[in-house]
Formats: C-alpha cells, sequence, structure tokens
C-alpha cells in the first residue's frame, strides 16, 4: 500500500518534471523563432550610432522615428506600398474569378475535352517562374511592357497562382451535391446563375484560402518584379528594400524601418487568423 | 395514345439542347484561364526549349541556331559545376534537418496543451514573411562586425568567422536561414499526419509492452511515411529553386560559392545576357523538377489509395 503511494508520487513528480522541460524546450525555440523579428523591430528604431554599439543594445534608448521618418520622405516607400499593395490585390482578384469559373466547370459542367484539358492546366502546378522568366522577359520587352505592372500581375494570374486556384476550386466544387446543380437547372437557372448564386457562396472557406495564398505569394514576389522591372518608380516593397539594402553607405537602421514596415500587415492579419493561415499554406504545399 | 411518343422526343430533344447549352458555358467558363494559361506559362515552357538551341544574346540583334552547343558550353562550364555541386549541397544539407527537426517539433507540439496554440504560431511566423525581407534580416544577423551572433560571440570571448564572406560558410548559412524560415509550414504537415495515425494501434502495442522508440519506429514512421515522402519532395523541389535569400543574404558570393541553379541562371540571363546558355540551364532546371513532381503526384495517388 506504502509502496504503491510512493510509486504513484513519483510518478506525478516525473510528470511534472517532464512538463517542466517541454515548457522550457518550447519557450526556447519560440524564442529563437521571433527574436530575429524583435531584432528588426527594435533595430529600426534605432539611432545610427546605437545600431554599431557593442555590446549590441538589447532595447532602443532612445527611441527615434527618424528612420520611418526617413524612408517615407526621403525614400518612396509609400509608393512601393500601393506599387504592391494594388498589384497584390488584382493579381488575388483575378486569380480567384478566373480560377473559380475554370474549377466549377471542370467539376460540374460536362463537355468534350474537359479531362485533357485540366491536366494540361495541372502541369503548369509544377512549371516554376523560373523556368519560363527569360521568355516572359523577352516577350514582353519586345512589346515594350517590361517596365510595367501588367507583367507581375497577369504572370502568376495565369501561371502557377492561376493554376493552383484552377486545381483547389475544381476539388472545393467536387464536393457539393450534382443534385443541387440539376434541381437548380429544372428550376430554369442558367450556368452563370448557378455559378454566382449557388456555388460561390458555397466555396467561401476555399475562396478564402486561395485568397490569403495568392495574395501572400504577390506580395513577397521577389524574381519577377526584379528581372522585368527597372524603372525605381515602379518598384515593389521587396525591391525596395533590396535596393535600399545593396546601397553604397547602407543603414541598417533604415533596412529594418523598411523591413518592419513591410511585414506588420501580413503579421498582424496573420495573427488574427492565424490558424486559417496555417492551414491554407501549409494546404497548398500539399495541393490540395 | 398518338400523342404520346411526341413529348418523349420533345423531352429528350430538350435535354439535349440543354446538354449542349451546359458544353457552351463549360468552354466559356474555362476559357479566361486556359488562353491565359496558354499564352503565359505553355508558350514560354516551348520557347525555352527553342532558345536552348540558339545563341541567343540580348546585346546582339541576329540569333543563329547552334544545336545542342549551349549545353555542352554548360557542362564544360566551371561556374556550373560549381553551381551543380553546391546547389547538391544546399539540398542535402536542408532535406536531413528539415524533416527531422520539423518532425520532432510536431511531435513536441501535436498534442493540446496550455500555451501549444501560441508555440504553433511563433514557429510558423518566418513563413509569412518575405523571403526578402528575410533574407536581408539575417544578412545583419550574419554581419561580421556588429552582426547579433558575432556581438554574442564577441561576449563569451569568441572572435566569430566572416559568415558570409565565407567560402565553405556561405552555404551552410543559407541553408540554416531557409530552414528557420521553412520549418513552420513542414511542422503544421506532420501535425496533420501525426494526428491522424490510430490511437488504437498505439494503445494495442503499448499493452503488448512495446517501448515507446519501438512505437516510433514500428507504428507511427509507417503511417506518417507518405507525409515525410511529400516533405522531401517538396524540399527538394524548393532548394532547387532557391533564388532570393541567397540573392539578399550574399548575392552569389563570395565569388561564386553561393552560386545555385536560379542564381546561375539570372545571372547568365540577366548579367550577361546570354539568353541561350540560360535556357539551356533552364531546360535541366524544368526536367529535373518535373520528374520530382511527377514522383510526388504518383506517390500521393498510392497514398489515397493506402487511406481507402
Amino acid at each position: 500500500m506504502k509502496t504503491k503511494q510512493i510509486n504513484n508520487e513519483r510518478a506525478r513528480r516525473a510528470a511534472i518534471v517532464r512538463k517542466g522541460l517541454k515548457y522550457a524546450l518550447c519557450i526556447l525555440i519560440a524564442v529563437v523563432m521571433l527574436f530575429p523579428m524583435y531584432w528588426m523591430f527594435t533595430t529600426s528604431f534605432k539611432t545610427p550610432m546605437n545600431v554599431a554599439k557593442f555590446p549590441p543594445q538589447w532595447w532602443p534608448n532612445p527611441w527615434t522615428l527618424e528612420n520611418y521618418a526617413e524612408i517615407f520622405t526621403q525614400r518612396p516607400f509609400l509608393k512601393y506600398l500601393w506599387n504592391s499593395l494594388y498589384t497584390a490585390v488584382l493579381t488575388t482578384a483575378g486569380v480567384v474569378l478566373f480560377s473559380s469559373l475554370a474549377g466549377y466547370a471542370f467539376a460540374k459542367i460536362k463537355f468534350r475535352g474537359s479531362g485533357i484539358l485540366f491536366m494540361v492546366i495541372l502541369c503548369g502546378m509544377m512549371m516554376p517562374i523560373e523556368v519560363t522568366i527569360i521568355p516572359i522577359y523577352t516577350a514582353l520587352a519586345s512589346m515594350g511592357l517590361a517596365d510595367n505592372h501588367l507583367g507581375i500581375i497577369i504572370v502568376p494570374m495565369f501561371g502557377y497562382c492561376g493554376a493552383f486556384g484552377t486545381f483547389l476550386m475544381r476539388q472545393n466544387f467536387l464536393t457539393v451535391p450534382s443534385e443541387l446543380v440539376q434541381a437548380a437547372k429544372l428550376d430554369g437557372a442558367s450556368q452563370p446563375r448557378i455559378f454566382l448564386r449557388i456555388m460561390m457562396p458555397m466555396a467561401v472557406s476555399s475562396i478564402s484560402t486561395l485568397v490569403i495564398w495568392t495574395f501572400l505569394q504577390s506580395w513577397n514576389n521577389f524574381l519577377l518584379p526584379l528581372v522585368l522591372l527597372s524603372s525605381s518608380d515602379n518598384f515593389t516593397l521587396p525591391l525596395g528594400i533590396s535596393l535600399l539594402s545593396n546601397e553604397s553607405g547602407m543603414r541598417w537602421e533604415l533596412v529594418m524601418a523598411a523591413a518592419t514596415f513591410s511585414s506588420v500587415p501580413i503579421l498582424i492579419v496573420f495573427y488574427l487568423c492565424q490558424n486559417k493561415f496555417m492551414a491554407s499554406l501549409s494546404m497548398s504545399g500539399m495541393k490540395g | 395514345m398518338t400523342t404520346k411518343p411526341a413529348p418523349k422526343i420533345q423531352r429528350g430533344k430538350r435535354r439535349r439542347s440543354l446538354e449542349y447549352h451546359d458544353s457552351i458555358w463549360g468552354y466559356c467558363f474555362i476559357m479566361p484561364m486556359f488562353l491565359g494559361f496558354l499564352v503565359i506559362t505553355i508558350a514560354p515552357i516551348i520557347a525555352t526549349f527553342v532558345f536552348s538551341l540558339t545563341d541567343k544574346n540580348m546585346l546582339r540583334p541576329d540569333t543563329t541556331f547552334v544545336g545542342l552547343k549551349n549545353y555542352a558550353d554548360l557542362l564544360s562550364d566551371p561556374i556550373f559545376q560549381a553551381t551543380v555541386r553546391q546547389t547538391l549541397q544546399f539540398t542535402l544539407l536542408l532535406l536531413p534537418a528539415n524533416v527531422i527537426i520539423s518532425l520532432l517539433l510536431a511531435s513536441l507540439l501535436k498534442d493540446k496543451f496550455k500555451g501549444c496554440g501560441f508555440f504553433r504560431t511563433a514557429i510558423f511566423t518566418p513563413v509569412v514573411i518575405s523571403v526578402t525581407v528575410w533574407g536581408v534580416l539575417w544578412r545583419y544577423i550574419f554581419q561580421t562586425d556588429n552582426g547579433l551572433v558575432n556581438s554574442l560571440l564577441k561576449m563569451v570571448g569568441i572572435q566569430g568567422p566572416q559568415w558570409l564572406f565565407n567560402t565553405t560558410l556561405a552555404i551552410p548559412v543559407s541553408v540554416f536561414v531557409t530552414l528557420v524560415k521553412g520549418i513552420g509550414m513542414n511542422m503544421v504537415i506532420f501535425i496533420a499526419a501525426l494526428q491522424d495515425v490510430p490511437t488504437e494501434y498505439m494503445e494495442a502495442a503499448a499493452l503488448d509492452g512495446a517501448s515507446k522508440p519501438r512505437r516510433f519506429f514500428s507504428i507511427t514512421l509507417p503511417c506518417i511515411s507518405p507525409s515525410i515522402f511529400l516533405v522531401l519532395i517538396l524540399t527538394t523541389i524548393n532548394s532547387l529553386r532557391v533564388f532570393a535569400q541567397i540573392k539578399a543574404l550574399t548575392n552569389g558570393g563570395p565569388g561564386t560559392a553561393s552560386y545555385v541553379m536560379v542564381y546561375y541562371i539570372y545571372q547568365m540571363a540577366f548579367g550577361s545576357y546570354k539568353f541561350g546558355l540560360a535556357s539551356a540551364a533552364s531546360v535541366i532546371l524544368f526536367l529535373i523538377i518535373v520528374l520530382l513532381t511527377v514522383l510526388q503526384w504518383n506517390m500521393r495517388k498510392r497514398w489515397v489509395y493506402h487511406e481507402d
């Protein structure tokens, strides 16, 4: 009886120790993952003198907004923000519209060749932009459209983003019972009406997945704008940051202010709906 | 009596016309995506193949057909050989680290406990940050003078190396930076897989006296092997496509010590304007990625079958 009690006590203590170790490990990992972001954030509020200090200044003293003032007034970072924002919004809108249309047709409408056409688009999911960038550049350059936002909007729209979107939306519409479409047809609803009134409202969850994924792809896109855009008026945020960080006499506190400024909006949205983000992004990794 | 067959025919006709009507709508609905896709994706792929057989150069207007010369040039180019070696090194360093660490994190965080949501979010956060910002941030941290890492080392009395200007360190540092950025995504994939492992198996094995490691290797590992395979393929494809973090961290340097496939293509095409040669390298990259993707898709089919 007594030994049993002692054993229980021992097991309980072991469980507490194990739990403590688990938390310690988790906290250590979280610190390692979040510290770079903390460092970026605090550096952006430091004065130039304090950035190069040894030992490092863990907490800005004094705090300054000079760096932000400089990237907004002396450098066109608000312009970059606008360029990033509106190209990402247009890309996302186009991807959602065109891939929902195509996804619905592939899932619910019978027409000759739909299997083969779908396979062709599916292949697009494995075409990395890196492979097609040279002809895309030469084609756009020969039309005088290289240094233009058109390219960075339509290339993802009808490339890997559109292909992934079509796949995702088709998978989604496949789960909608066909009887629903049949019933609506018997009631005399036309296909566009069925699509808009019945299908799209049922696809809200998949659409939000697609919106998150496409927006991030566009917002973070680097290679395509780097190759296409040449005048700094057209730059997007990643290009602006790259340019700023490669200047001679580059100042880290400015670069970190720009980096913070371009990450914070995304991070706020991420923390507000983290579960949706994690599910969406890892699902796109698994491709369905 | 005589009127009976008539509506039948009519109904049949009506259905056929409805179906015909439907298929027209089907083509209309896929048309924007499909046409865009032909112009933006299919045509450039074909063009890349064609370019790779010519000596197309941005600085010269005339282009001639040179056959497989570009491919021969690539194979004998020492920079390309170094690029292939470094890409391989990058992939082989990233693969095991990625799978093992994200699997460990997933098993640590798969069960719900107080705060597990916070830890998952913390580990996932770098996935959301742009690769350029991430690369620039780590260039700041890995600076030789006053960088965070070297300052910490200096505080304990160690003179830190020139992380980003060192031929042997450039690739490992880039691998580390890529690893930390992507680990949250793989962790989420593994958490989903681990939660699908049937608990009955585990309980039965525990009752039979199987030890923890034994249960892991005999039950968990086989159950999640499709996800491990998926992560392996995804990591390989992504490490073949690495570009933005290299550009931000080392800019390919020192010298050509951190040239990887896409960086080489970018340099050849938009640094030296050798479009033909760069296209040949693109074709090679394309073929490897297609091969890996087909492998992944076959695996996925088997996975679905396995679940049924």
